[in-house]
């Protein structure tokens, strides 16, 4: 994957835990808790569907880590570099 | 209250009439060695369960009760009646987390309820107990300030977990509406039958479950909390969870540090990682023992404080007869002025009437109505049998005169009244002081830094008020098992490591 793909693999989970949400235009170093609503419950499912698609762990203490879409890349790049992009439940990718 | 008096009839099945010995080894089909023993069946322990046999874990979950479910129960009388214990009602977000991490089958039998009411000294009315409409009684009934209004919700709603904040429920009451007991009622007295909070603890559990509960109502689960659990258990099958009930843990193996597996039912059973839904107390102080812990963690627990217990009254219609739609939930006072304490006392003036009518298990055409009060542990515990049996006498027929003033003529149709006290929830779940709602908030802490004094050990279960509760519960069952699949990754690399 690459770092856009990053990009394209979070906001394909965010798409399915908040899918009422708009995320065509979220900012990439502002909190994705001020801009769309997630709460602390959909945070934890972004974190477990990481896991059951990619296999990527994350450890409660590196949370805060995945705030804003910057940190998600900078965090999650080197753990799904060689990763191949598939998408949450098969949906295609746009 | 334990069954550990003889050595040797290890397996019991019973109720608070007596334990008898099992005819059957109820561990038979035990495996030496899991990833994961999951301790409880409660809706954190069963979600936790769920969602590691999801994720391709070796689950074994052992429950010291006949029945999976925890609180999460019900039972069943001759004459066809079936009781729900902790079936009241909880806030939408079950659906999303019933959705997400059991089935979308149990997600959409949740329903929400029609009808609430209060009846009380100070206001009698229904309500859809939402935002917008407890807004419009604020103004309308209560003569509060529209804008006032809304800046208490918003203030509840901004409040966040990691703030250090620690007003309390009071000061945020008087702040916003000084001096105005009715306003406090209709705010709290809710809330205290829902997760035993009351007027002293911190504002923050207090405000994050009245938010939760006014974002759209009250809902429940049509079908009946045997259905829910029968279906709960299917799908922890299909994600190969193996279930044991009659298993009372008796230990937490704990070596170097980390926890290793359990002991149950006088066995061994060896384990990557223990989660423990048994009461926060138990698990540190009994199933691990105080000596594995940094003292003044251990210390920290015992001085976590403990919500109520309840009292319940059970009161079954005879076959063929009905009543009218009264309302689902009704928060019944005859107290002239609210104060949380009171909610607890001993044959006190309020209760809340749930009525289960053939809408809520729709395969079944009977009626039913419990009465649910808190209740302090002490004031039953030390009752000598004979006067167990006349106080629990006096609850019900307290209640009865209750629920006539509110459904005339329902006395006459009733053939099976029963009362459950602290005692009896004490019993089944074997939690300290028969907690019904876990611990007060200072719980929380501890029970999320478990592993950290002793690795591999997890707890999920009621604590801290904001984690109790139906919702809070299995939503604390997803937390924990989130925190707990990485450690298994970690053991995994590690014996990769060794092996190499
Ligand atoms: C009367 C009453 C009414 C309620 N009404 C509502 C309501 O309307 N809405 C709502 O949302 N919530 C309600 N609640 C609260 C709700 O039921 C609980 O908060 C929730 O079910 C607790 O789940 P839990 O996972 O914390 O554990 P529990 O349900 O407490 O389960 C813990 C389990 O662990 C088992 N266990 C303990 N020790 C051991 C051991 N050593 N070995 C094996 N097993 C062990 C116990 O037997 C038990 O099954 C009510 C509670 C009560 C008592």
């Amino acid at each position: 994957m690459t770092q856009d793909e990053v990009i394209i693999a979070i906001k394909d989970i965010i798409a399915q835990i908040a899918p009422d949400e708009d995320l065509t235009n979220l900012e990439m170093d502002v909190r994705l808790r001020e801009q769309i609503e997630l709460d602390s419950m959909d945070f934890l499912d972004i974190v477990m569907e990481l896991r059951k698609l990619y296999g990527v762990q994350v450890p409660e203490k590196d949370y805060m880590e995945l705030a804003t879409l910057a940190g998600c890349v900078k965090y999650l790049h080197p753990l799904l570099e060689k990763k191949p992009l598939h998408c949450a439940q098969g949906a295609p990718i746009s | 209250m334990s069954g550990r008096s003889s050595p040797r009839a290890k397996y019991y099945r019973g109720s608070t009439d007596g334990r008898r010995p099992l005819g059957h080894d109820p561990l038979a089909k035990v495996r030496a060695a899991y990833d994961v023993v999951v301790i409880g069946s409660g809706l954190a322990g069963l979600t936790a369960a769920n969602v590691l046999g999801k994720l391709g874990h070796r689950v074994a979950l052992f429950e010291q009760h006949y029945n999976f479910g925890g609180l999460a129960t019900w039972f069943k009388r001759r004459g066809g009646h079936v009781f729900d214990i902790s079936l009241h009602g909880f806030p939408v977000g079950m659906i999303k987390t019933c959705r997400r991490h059991w089935t979308l089958e149990i997600a959409q039998r949740i329903v929400r309820l029609d009808s609430i009411r209060f009846d009380n000294p100070q206001f009698r009315f229904e309500t859809a107990f939402t935002r917008a409409d407890f807004t419009e009684k604020l103004v309308g009934v209560f003569g509060a300030e529209r804008s006032r209004v809304e800046e208490f919700f918003a203030h509840l709603r901004a409040m966040n977990f990691y703030d250090a904040n620690r007003e309390t429920v009071a000061e945020v009451f008087e702040r916003f509406f000084p001096g105005r007991n009715d306003i406090h009622r209709l705010l709290l007295e809710p809330i205290a039958y829902a997760n035993g909070s009351a007027l002293d603890d911190p504002a923050i559990a207090y405000g994050i479950v009245f938010s939760n509960f006014m974002s759209s109502g009250v809902y429940t689960f049509s079908g009946g909390t045997d259905l829910l659990v029968g279906l709960m258990r299917a799908e922890l099958e299909r994600n190969r969870v193996e279930l044991f009930s009659n298993a009372e843990v008796e230990r937490i193996l704990v070596e170097n540090g980390a926890a290793v597996g359990v002991v149950v039912g006088g066995r061994e059973v060896r384990a990557g990682a223990v989660l423990s839904n048994a009461s926060l107390g138990t698990t540190v102080q009994r199933l691990v023992g105080p000596g594995h812990f940094e003292a003044s963690f251990a210390q920290g627990v015992s001085a976590v404080r403990l919500n109520n217990s309840s009292c319940q009254v059970y009161m079954g219609l005879t076959e063929g007869a009905t009543i009218p739609f009264v309302t689902d939930l009704l928060f019944s006072s005859s107290r002239e002025r609210f104060d949380s304490r009171s909610l607890c006392d001993f044959h006190g003036e309020s209760r809340t009437f749930s009525f289960y009518y053939p809408k809520t298990r729709p395969q079944s055409e009977r009626y039913a109505v419990v009465s649910s009060t808190n209740a302090n542990w002490g004031d039953w515990a030390g009752l000598s049998q004979e006067q167990y049996e006349r106080e629990k006498a006096k609850l019900a027929a307290d209640t009865l005169r209750e629920l006539e003033r509110h459904v005339p003529g329902v006395t006459s149709k009733l053939d099976h009244v029963e009362v459950a006290t602290p005692r009896t929830f004490g019993f089944y779940t074997q939690h300290p002081e028969g907690t019904s709602f876990g611990t007060k908030f200072e719980g929380l802490e501890y029970s999320l830094k478990l592993h950290e004094q002793v690795r591999g050990l997890f707890h999920a279960g009621s604590v801290g008020i904001i984690m109790s509760g139906w919702l809070g519960a299995a939503n604390y069952g997803v937390i924990a098992a989130a925190k707990l699949d990485p450690y298994l990754a970690g053991l995994a690399t590690l014996a990769a490591a060794k092996g190499r």
